[in-house]
This record gives C-alpha cells, structure tokens and sequence, in this order.
C-alpha cells in the first residue's frame, strides 16, 4: 500500500503550499504507468486528511493515459501497461506520459 | 499601485503587473493576468470589517487594522441583511484592538454583494483555484538527493536490495559480509516492517548494521534512510548494503539515494515476476537470479525469466548465483568492486 504514502506525500504539500483557508478541491494527476492505483489513493485519503486543513476535501483524479515512441519505427503510440509492444515487433518503447504523479491544483476558500 | 493598500512591486516574490477593479475591490494580477497575493474584495466603508482570500496584511493600514478569513455561506447572490458571529484565524502576527466575538451588519444592494470572493464559481460558491504542479514524490526525491550527496561525498557505494520475502536476501547479505570482510567495509541498514531477526543475523555475520522498523509501511523511504544513515554513520569508502521491505510493488516508488538498485529474484519464485512487476525490475541496475543450486528440482526456466527481464529492462544485468552454495558470487563481488570503484572516482 504505497498509496498510503503518496497520500500523505499530497496532504504534506498541500499544506505547505497553501497558507490558509478551507481546501475544497485537491486535484491530483495519476500516470496509468505510474505504479499507483486511484481507487487505492481515494481510500487513504480521508484518513491522511483527518486533522489536517485539508480534512472534509475532495479529491480530483486525473487519470493520465500512457504514451510511448518506438525507438525502432519512430511511431507514437497508447500504451496502458509498462511493459508494451510495438506493432513492429519492437518490445522496446520510451514512456513519453503516463508516469505522473503530480498534485496539480487546489481550490481553496 | 494598489490604491486600497499600496501593494506595488512584489508580493511574495511575483512581480505584481496590474491591479484591478476598483478601489476598495482591488485585485493584484501577475503578468499573465492570474491573480496573486490578496485580493481587496470586500466594499466596506467606515470601521466595518473586510475579507480577505489569504493572510497578507496590509503595508499600509487601511481603516480596519486587522486581516481575517472568515466563512460564509457560499450560496448568495441576493439582498440580505445578517448579522453574524464568525471563527476566524489570524493567520499572521498583527496588532489589532477589538473584541473577537463581533457582529457586524452589511447591508448590500441587490447587484453588489459585498462578498465576491476573488473569483466566483460558476455555482455561486467563492473558492479560487491555486495551481500548484508540485509533484508529489517530490519532498522524497529531495531527501533521497540529499542522501545521494552525503554518500558520494564519503565515497560509501550504497545498494539498495529489493526483493519479495523469500528470495533469501539476508542470507545472501551474511554470505557477502562474510567474503568481503578482508577487503572492504560493510555496513548494513535492515528494513522489516517487525523484529530485529534480521538485524541480528547481519551483526553475527560481524557488519555493523542499524535496523529500520517500518511497522505499517511496505518500503523505506529517504527520510528513513537520512535518518538511519545519521546513526549507523558508515565508514567512508565502504559499502552500504541496504535491505529494504520485502515487497516487490512499493519500494520501486522511493528513491532512497541509493548508487545503485539490485533486485533479487530466486528459482523459487515464476520465471514471469519481471513482468508482473515491471516498475521493480525496470529500475534495477542489477539482477541476482538466487537459489540456482535448486534447478535440478524445479521447472524454473532461466531463459525464459531472463527474456522477461529483456522485455522489461533491455539493460539490466543478470547474475545467477546461490547464497547457500557460492555459486555465482565472484561476479556480484566484481560488480560490487566495479561499481564501488566508480563511486571514488566520481566522489
């Protein structure tokens, strides 16, 4: 369950980010290649949030879908799983997106 | 400038390029037009008390003396007439004289509502959004950094050995220590979510070891590392072995500062564990595959478990070895020489 500590991770810098005031809103964006699973982030959250500024917040899920180049054919393609392959054959892609971990925004009141 | 509180210049190191709307209802823009620091937006005349979306005071005293947040009902957009008692949080050190539990009336015109905060939602709720992009491993990837520097800077070559439970990195930990007593040192930081089981085998196998009990968590982290380095203090120019939680999902997250990353993976286990974790073995520099002396038992497919380490990770490293029967050792011993050898040139 390291999505315990992701979310810790985002209510330690949301609180050091912002002042003052009620959250309201924490939007997060998650990579489908970054190794942590939303649902299993959503279910920390009200715990990592309890006592803090950010308690009673709702959380935004960006889901970022994954994207790789082959190095082989130069083409671009959707990738949902770190391990993927090109249709050329190539097994060998570059993640271009999808590894995200990132809190993108909050709304504060 | 700002005419309601003479803001100018910078506020809170953003260069404040315009002010808005009009006085009374200021509002400080950057450059490209977001809003930044406070906003004046609250019309109040005489002493009455105004809002403000965040804890800035004022450079220049207006009437009231004193910034508050205060909360109201976020539905509105009519006349009305209220008094209320509000919490509010100072969030700043300020001289201010009057009583806390006040009530204040405003009477608004039905077009101008006092309390537009900022910027209006476009359900009638007052909220702005704060754009943060912090990433959020990022105080993590700071600490392991800051590990990193401090090892580099002792020359100390630090191995962080990832594993499931089971894949006998303790007992290949004793069998290294043991080795390479003569010629180098070694010190160990065991993480286990309970016990000091393991910490006790490393000390009798005679490296000075520290143990990390995560209790609930699943890996170490570089706070923990900073932490366990401060007491272990290891012997500059040694190697630092650490063990982290056995657990083939989370410990691939954390940067610790570690030089390198070794995964540990034994002919116990199936040949396809790259590819049910291919976030562990992707970011391993080394692969040990142990427990080799066991093949002549098992259907285990070295091959095959060294393709699926290929589609994973083209460039990582595969070493067969057997902690129980030395096979295999003299290359993760040179590895370990090689690349400690690195570190002292770089450092």
């Amino acid at each position: 369950m390291h999505e315990l500590s992701i979310c810790q991770g985002i209510v330690d810098s949301v609180c050091e980010a912002v002042p003052g005031g009620e959250v309201l809103v924490v939007t997060v964006e998650i990579g489908r290649l970054s190794g942590v699973v939303p649902d299993a982030v959503r279910f920390c959250f009200d715990a990592c949030t309890r006592g803090t500024r950010v308690e009673g917040a709702r959380l935004e899920v960006v889901d970022v879908p994954g994207r790789g180049r082959c190095g082989t054919c130069e083409r671009e393609l959707d990738v949902d799983e770190l391990v993927a392959r090109c249709p050329c054959g190539n097994p060998f892609l570059e993640i271009l997106r999808g590894r995200e971990l990132r809190i993108r925004s909050v709304e504060v009141n | 400038m700002c005419a309601t509180c003479g803001c100018s210049g910078t506020i809170g190191g953003e260069t404040v390029a315009a002010v808005a709307g009009e006085v009374g209802r200021d509002l400080h823009l950057r450059e490209d037009d977001e809003a930044i620091g406070h906003a004046h937006d609250q019309v109040h005349t005489d002493d009455q008390v105004h809002a403000h979306v965040d804890d800035r005071t004022h450079p220049r005293a207006v009437k009231s003396k004193h910034a508050h947040l205060h909360k109201h009902a976020r539905e509105h957009g009519h006349a009305h007439e209220h008094e209320h008692e509000h919490e509010h949080e100072h969030a700043q050190e300020h001289e201010h004289e009057h009583a806390h539990v006040h009530k204040h009336a405003h009477e608004h015109d039905e077009q101008e509502h006092a309390h537009d905060h900022g910027r209006v939602r476009a359900e009638g709720t007052a909220a702005r959004t704060l754009q943060l992009e912090k990433e959020i491993l990022g105080k993590n990837q700071l600490l392991a950094e800051r590990n990193r520097g401090w090892l580099q800077g002792r020359e100390i070559f630090a191995v962080n050995l990832m594993s499931s439970p089971g894949s006998g990195k303790t007992t290949l930990l004793e069998r290294t220590i043991r080795d390479l007593a003569k010629q180098a040192s070694v010190s160990v930081i065991e993480g286990d979510q309970e016990t000091r089981l393991d910490a006790e085998r490393i000390r009798a196998a005679g490296a000075r070891v520290v143990q990390i009990n995560t209790g609930t968590g699943c890996h170490l982290d570089a706070q923990m590392l900073g932490r366990a380095l401060n007491e272990l203090a290891p012997a500059p120019g040694s190697f630092l072995f650490i063990e982290n939680v056995g657990n083939l999902v989370c410990p691939a997250l954390f940067d610790l500062g570690e030089g390198a990353r070794v995964v540990i993976a034994s002919t116990t286990e199936g040949e396809d564990k790259p590819l049910k974790y291919p976030h562990m073995f992707r970011a391993a520099e080394l692969i040990l595959l142990n427990k080799v002396d066991l093949l002549p038992h098992l259907s285990f497919d070295v091959t095959r478990f060294v393709a699926h380490v290929r589609l994973v990770n083209p460039a990582a490293k595969v070493v067969r070895v057997s902690a129980t029967c030395g096979d295999g050792l003299p290359e993760w011993y040179e590895w370990l020489a090689e690349r400690g050898a690195s570190v002292r040139r770089t450092a």
